[in-house]
C-alpha cells in the first residue's frame, strides 16, 4: 500500500525510473500513499457521482495499529466516517463551479471564510483532518522525538515531559467533538498545543500543524468507550509518529525561520 | 432542631426504568456506559467544581443558568447542563415508546408544523444535521411570542447548550453526542434517530410537560 520500491540495479545504471531500462519497475512502482489521488479507487463502494476527491488510505494496513487502535475501529472510522466526508464533499462540489477547482488546502481555507464557514467547510476540513491524522500515526509509534525537533520542543515547552502533559491535558479538557494539535505558529515562530472544535483546523489561520489527535468520540469509542484518558495515553506512547512530525517541521522551516543555523566559527 | 439545609451535593438520578428496559433499541450496554459512566462523571465533576463556592447547595437549574452567564460560559456550565440534559433525555424515553402523540399535544403539533409527519421530518433532520456533539429539541415558547404565533419549535444545540438557558421550555430531546449511539449504531446516526422516534419517545412525558408549560402561562 505505501512502499516506494525500485530495484537497486536500476538505480546503479543511473536510469530514471520511467526510462526504458526500468520500465518493468514502473509497473511495480507503488506511489507512496501521500501522493495517491484519484476517483476513489480505494473506496469499497462505487461512487455514482463525479468524484473530485478520493478517499486516501492510511499509510499502513487497517490492523497495523493493533492493539492500540483496532482494525474494527479503523474500518468504521476510515471506511464510514472519513469516507462519508469525502462523499459529502464531492456531492457539494458537483454543484459548485468555483470551489471544485481548488486544492484541498485552498478549499479548507476558502470555505473557513474567516470564521463564518461556508457549507462545504465541515466536509472539506474533515477530509483534510483525517488524512493528516492517519499520517500522524504509525505502527510502533510513540517514544520520543530526536535531534532538532526535540530541541525545538524543549525550547518552546521547557521539556518533552512538559509538552506531553500539556497535550494530554488539552485532549482531556476538550469538551464535545474536536482535535488537539501540535502546531508551529507562523507569526510567533514557536510550537504550541492547540485545541479546535468540530472540524476547525489551524491551517485556516495559516499556522502549520505538525501532528494531531482526533478527540471526536467516534475516534475511540469502540476501543476505549468513555475512557478518553486511556486512548490519549495509547496515542502518545504507542501511535504518534515522530518521524512524520520531523519531516513536517523540516518542511515548515522552509517557510518559518526558527533561528540562525549554528555555523561553526573558523 | 436544625432547619433543612440544601443538599451538600447533587446526586445522579437513575432513569425511570431499568437499564435493560429499552432493549433492543437502546442496549443495556449503552445505558450502563451512557448513564453509569458519562452521566455519572458529569455529576461527580460538577460537585467537585462547585464545592466550597457560592454555587454549592443551589439547585441544578440554578447552577446551570448562573453559569451559562448569558453565553459567556463559566467552567461548571458544561457539567451542570449535561447533568440536566441527561436527566431530561431519560425522561423523554420509555419502554414501548414511539408511535404518535394524541390530544392537545397532537393538536398543537398539527397546528404549528402542519402535520405530525412534517414535525417528525423536521425533528429528525435537526438531529441528523447537528454537526459534532449536541442535542435536538422540541420546545414550547411564549415569551417572547414568535411573530408567526407558533408555540412549538424544533431546535438543535451544540455540546451542552439547552433551550432552558435560551429562554424556552423543553418538551422533548434526543442526545446526538456520539456516545449516545455509537455502541449500538456506530456511525449510523439516522438509524438511531429513526428508532428513537419509532420505538423510544415517550409522548406521555412530552404531553405532561406541555400541560405544565401551558399552566404556567395561563
Amino acid at each position: 500500500m505505501g512502499s516506494f520500491s525500485l530495484h537497486a540495479s536500476c538505480l546503479a545504471k543511473h536510469n530514471l525510473p520511467w526510462s526504458n531500462g526500468c520500465s518493468q519497475n514502473l509497473n511495480s512502482l507503488r506511489i507512496p500513499a501521500l501522493q495517491q489521488r484519484g476517483p476513489g479507487f480505494l473506496s469499497r463502494k462505487a461512487s455514482k457521482i463525479l468524484a473530485f476527491y478520493g478517499l486516501k488510505s492510511p499509510p499502513y494496513a487497517l490492523d497495523a495499529l493493533e492493539p492500540y487502535m483496532s482494525k474494527r475501529l479503523l474500518e468504521t472510522h476510515w471506511g464510514e466516517h472519513h469516507h462519508g466526508y469525502v462523499e459529502g464533499l464531492n456531492k457539494q462540489l458537483e454543484k459548485n463551479d468555483i470551489l471544485y477547482s481548488y486544492t484541498l488546502d485552498e478549499l479548507v481555507k476558502v470555505t473557513y471564510n474567516n470564521g463564518n464557514p461556508l457549507p462545504e467547510f465541515n466536509n472539506a476540513a474533515q477530509v483534510w483532518n483525517h488524512d493528516f491524522f492517519w499520517e500522524s500515526m504509525q505502527p510502533g509509534g510513540g517514544g520520543m522525538p530526536e535531534l532538532g525537533l526535540l530541541q525545538q520542543i524543549e525550547k518552546d515547552f521547557g521539556s518533552f515531559t512538559n509538552f506531553k502533559e500539556k497535550f494530554i491535558e488539552a485532549s482531556l479538557s476538550l469538551f464535545g467533538s474536536g482535535w488537539v494539535w501540535l502546531v508551529l505558529k507562523r507569526q510567533e515562530k514557536r510550537l504550541e498545543v492547540v485545541k479546535t472544535s468540530n472540524a476547525v483546523n489551524p491551517i485556516a489561520w495559516d499556522d502549520i500543524p505538525l501532528m494531531s489527535l482526533d478527540t471526536w468520540e467516534h475516534a475511540y469509542y469502540q476501543d476505549y468507550k468513555h475512557d478518553r484518558g486511556k486512548y490519549v495515553n495509547a496515542f502518545m506512547n504507542h501511535l504518534v509518529s515522530w518521524h512524520v512530525v520531523t519531516a513536517r517541521i523540516i518542511r515548515a522551516e522552509a517557510f518559518v525561520n526558527l533561528g540562525e543555523p549554528k555555523i561553526p566559527v573558523a | 432542631m436544625a432547619t433543612s439545609t440544601p443538599p451538600a451535593k447533587l446526586e445522579l438520578r437513575p432513569p425511570p426504568y431499568p437499564l435493560d428496559a429499552l432493549e433492543p433499541h437502546m442496549s443495556q450496554n449503552t445505558m450502563s456506559f451512557h448513564w453509569g459512566k458519562h452521566h455519572r462523571a458529569y455529576v461527580d465533576n460538577l460537585n467537585k467544581q462547585i464545592v466550597g463556592t457560592e454555587l454549592q447547595g443551589k439547585s441544578l437549574e440554578d447552577v446551570m443558568i448562573r453559569t451559562y452567564n448569558k453565553g459567556d460560559l463559566l467552567p461548571p456550565f458544561n457539567n451542570a447542563a449535561q447533568v440536566w440534559n441527561h436527566d431530561f433525555f431519560w425522561d423523554s424515553m420509555k419502554p414501548g415508546g414511539g408511535g404518535k402523540p394524541s390530544g392537545e399535544l397532537l393538536k398543537a403539533i398539527e397546528r404549528d408544523f402542519g402535520s405530525f409527519e412534517k414535525f417528525s421530518e423536521e425533528f429528525r433532520s435537526a438531529a441528523a444535521t447537528q454537526f459534532g456533539s449536541g442535542w435536538a429539541w422540541l420546545v414550547y415558547t411564549v415569551n417572547p411570542r414568535p411573530s408567526d404565533g407558533k408555540e412549538l419549535l424544533v431546535l438543535k444545540t451544540p455540546n451542552a447548550v439547552n433551550p432552558l438557558v435560551l429562554g424556552y421550555t423543553a418538551l422533548l430531546t434526543i442526545d446526538v453526542w456520539e456516545h449516545a449511539y455509537y455502541l449500538d449504531y456506530q456511525n449510523r446516526r439516522p438509524d438511531y434517530i429513526s428508532i428513537f422516534m419509532e420505538k423510544l419517545v415517550s409522548w406521555d412525558a412530552v404531553s405532561a410537560k406541555l400541560e405544565v408549560a401551558k399552566s404556567r402561562v395561563a
